[in-house]
């Protein structure tokens, strides 16, 4: 591309054009640096935002807004780490706080069905302080879509059918599909990924009824700092 | 060199004759994974015709001050950052879209149709018929992309430009068109080999419209040809 006029003498010519290529390649990787940390400060908020909005949204389908009073998002507890295998989660989690006038209204406990059919299913299991289910919502899957993919509220309602039901208001054998004898239905051509969904939703009941103490206790425990974060939110 | 006629040129090959996605057969991968919907289709056919566009407007503006050893990390570097920024606002802006589409944005920067152009093209035109050529082929990829998308959703779910609102924002809620109930699609359409196959019928379309269209020619041309010939020929024997 540049002829040898511009390159210099012959002996440091291959210096020079070195010398040159290496400035060009510099400058670039600065400019483009310069432009790149420009594009990252223009968007980080409005990212963060929207990442706060996403995470909130089964949050706040599980809990309604008028349901309750605090940030679902900030006032969280974590998983005690003997029941993480219990909930099937590998790397803990946090559990949501809902309260309402300072009284506890409710729980949302992450869970994964490990068993789907296209691997891990994972859900967030809303309980009121009785034990009964006030929703549960699929947030990622990777499930045959048009067969599996009904558990997402997205594509079917079959989730809502979780709603209002408890330990307590249904017999044991009707937490499974209908094909296993239980009350829940499966979908044409996909029993695998309900059977899973129901399995860990009835595995989350029972480690709330033996262990939902604990839970009230920590989250009652959790109230001054999750109040200071929900008025520094406010301001 | 400018003239209208180049610029008619550079259209007609990026839309047809020289398509990326149908006769280049660039960039498959993103094609041929985020094809379900339109919606999707849309997402990363609007990602890759911005960087497209941007990088060859900027590789041709550079073109004469970048020797040849460094252009091809120069060109990646180009490329490299407009699909970064690209990412960050769609990030941003589209946020669920850009989770749908998930790696592929990134992945952009592997679409060897854009370097392909970069390198064949903008580095040795001017900033108009370079840009215009991101434009252009763009516009021809992205347009395979909503064809197989439209067909594959049409199959699959029933549906037509449904959930159009994670690009469009709440204006589109009520763009979707059903036109059969759910579970009813054909499974094959939305999985990977329903795009394999998609694709092929539609490079198989192409060819036979180029068929038609060149044998029309032909039958325009020939009778003259051949009438002149038998002419001379009867002319030397005789």
């Amino acid at each position: 591309m540049s002829s040898p006029e511009d390159q210099g003498p012959a002996p440091p010519r291959l210096t020079s054009s070195i010398r040159f290529n290496s400035l060009v390649l510099g400058l670039f990787a600065l400019v483009t640096a310069l432009l790149l940390a420009t594009t990252y400060l223009g968007t980080r908020d409005t990212i963060a935002e929207a990442e706060r909005e996403a995470a909130q949204r089964s949050l706040l389908e599980i809990f309604p807004p008028d349901s309750h009073d605090n940030d679902l998002l900030d006032d969280t507890i974590p998983v005690p780490k003997p029941y993480w295998s219990t909930l099937g989660l590998d790397k803990g989690g946090d559990i949501h706080v809902a309260r309402r006038d300072g009284r506890i209204v409710g729980f949302i406990v992450p869970a994964v069905a490990p068993d789907g059919y296209n691997g891990d299913i994972r859900l967030l299991v809303g309980l009121r302080p009785d034990g009964t289910i006030a929703g549960v919502r699929v947030t990622s899957h990777s499930e045959t879509p048009g067969l599996g993919d009904k558990v997402d509220l997205k594509i079917s309602d079959w989730i809502l059918g979780f709603n209002g039901k408890s330990l307590g208001n249904r017999r044991r054998e009707d937490w499974a599909v209908k094909k296993d004898g239980g009350s829940f239905d499966q979908f044409t051509g996909a029993t695998i990924t309900p059977r899973a969904v129901v399995a860990r939703v009835l595995r989350t009941l029972l480690f709330f009824r033996d262990h939902g103490g604990e839970l009230v206790k920590a989250a009652k425990k959790a109230t001054p700092a999750a109040a200071t974060t929900t008025n520094s939110k406010a301001d | 060199m400018t003239d209208q006629s180049q610029y008619g040129e550079i259209a007609r090959n990026g839309l047809w004759n020289n398509n990326p996605a149908l006769v280049q057969l660039l960039g498959l991968c993103p094609l041929l994974a985020v094809t379900g919907t339109v919606v999707n289709a849309l997402g990363l056919g609007l990602a890759t015709l911005l960087v497209l566009v941007g990088s060859n407007l900027v590789v041709s503006l550079i073109r004469r001050q970048v020797s040849d050893a460094v252009r091809i990390p120069v060109f990646v570097m180009i490329i490299a950052t407009f699909v970064t920024c690209t990412e960050l606002l769609m990030k941003a802006y589209t946020y669920e879209l850009y989770q749908i589409l998930g790696i592929f944005i990134p992945l952009i920067v592997t679409n060897c149709a854009i370097l392909g152009r970069a390198e064949a093209f903008a580095s040795k035109n001017g900033l108009l018929p370079s840009t215009l050529d991101g434009v252009m082929m763009g516009l021809g990829f992205g347009a395979v992309l909503l064809v197989i998308g439209g067909i594959r959703e049409i199959l699959g779910h029933g549906t037509l430009f449904a959930n159009m609102s994670l690009l469009f924002g709440p204006v589109a809620e009520g763009w979707q068109l059903t036109l059969f109930g759910d579970g009813q699609g054909l499974l094959v359409a939305v999985l990977p080999p329903g795009a394999f196959l998609v694709t092929g019928l539609l490079i198989a379309l192409k060819n036979v419209i180029d068929g038609q269209i060149a044998r029309r020619r032909a039958a325009r041309r020939a009778p003259v040809a051949r009438g002149s010939k038998r002419v001379r020929t009867t002319g030397t024997i005789s």
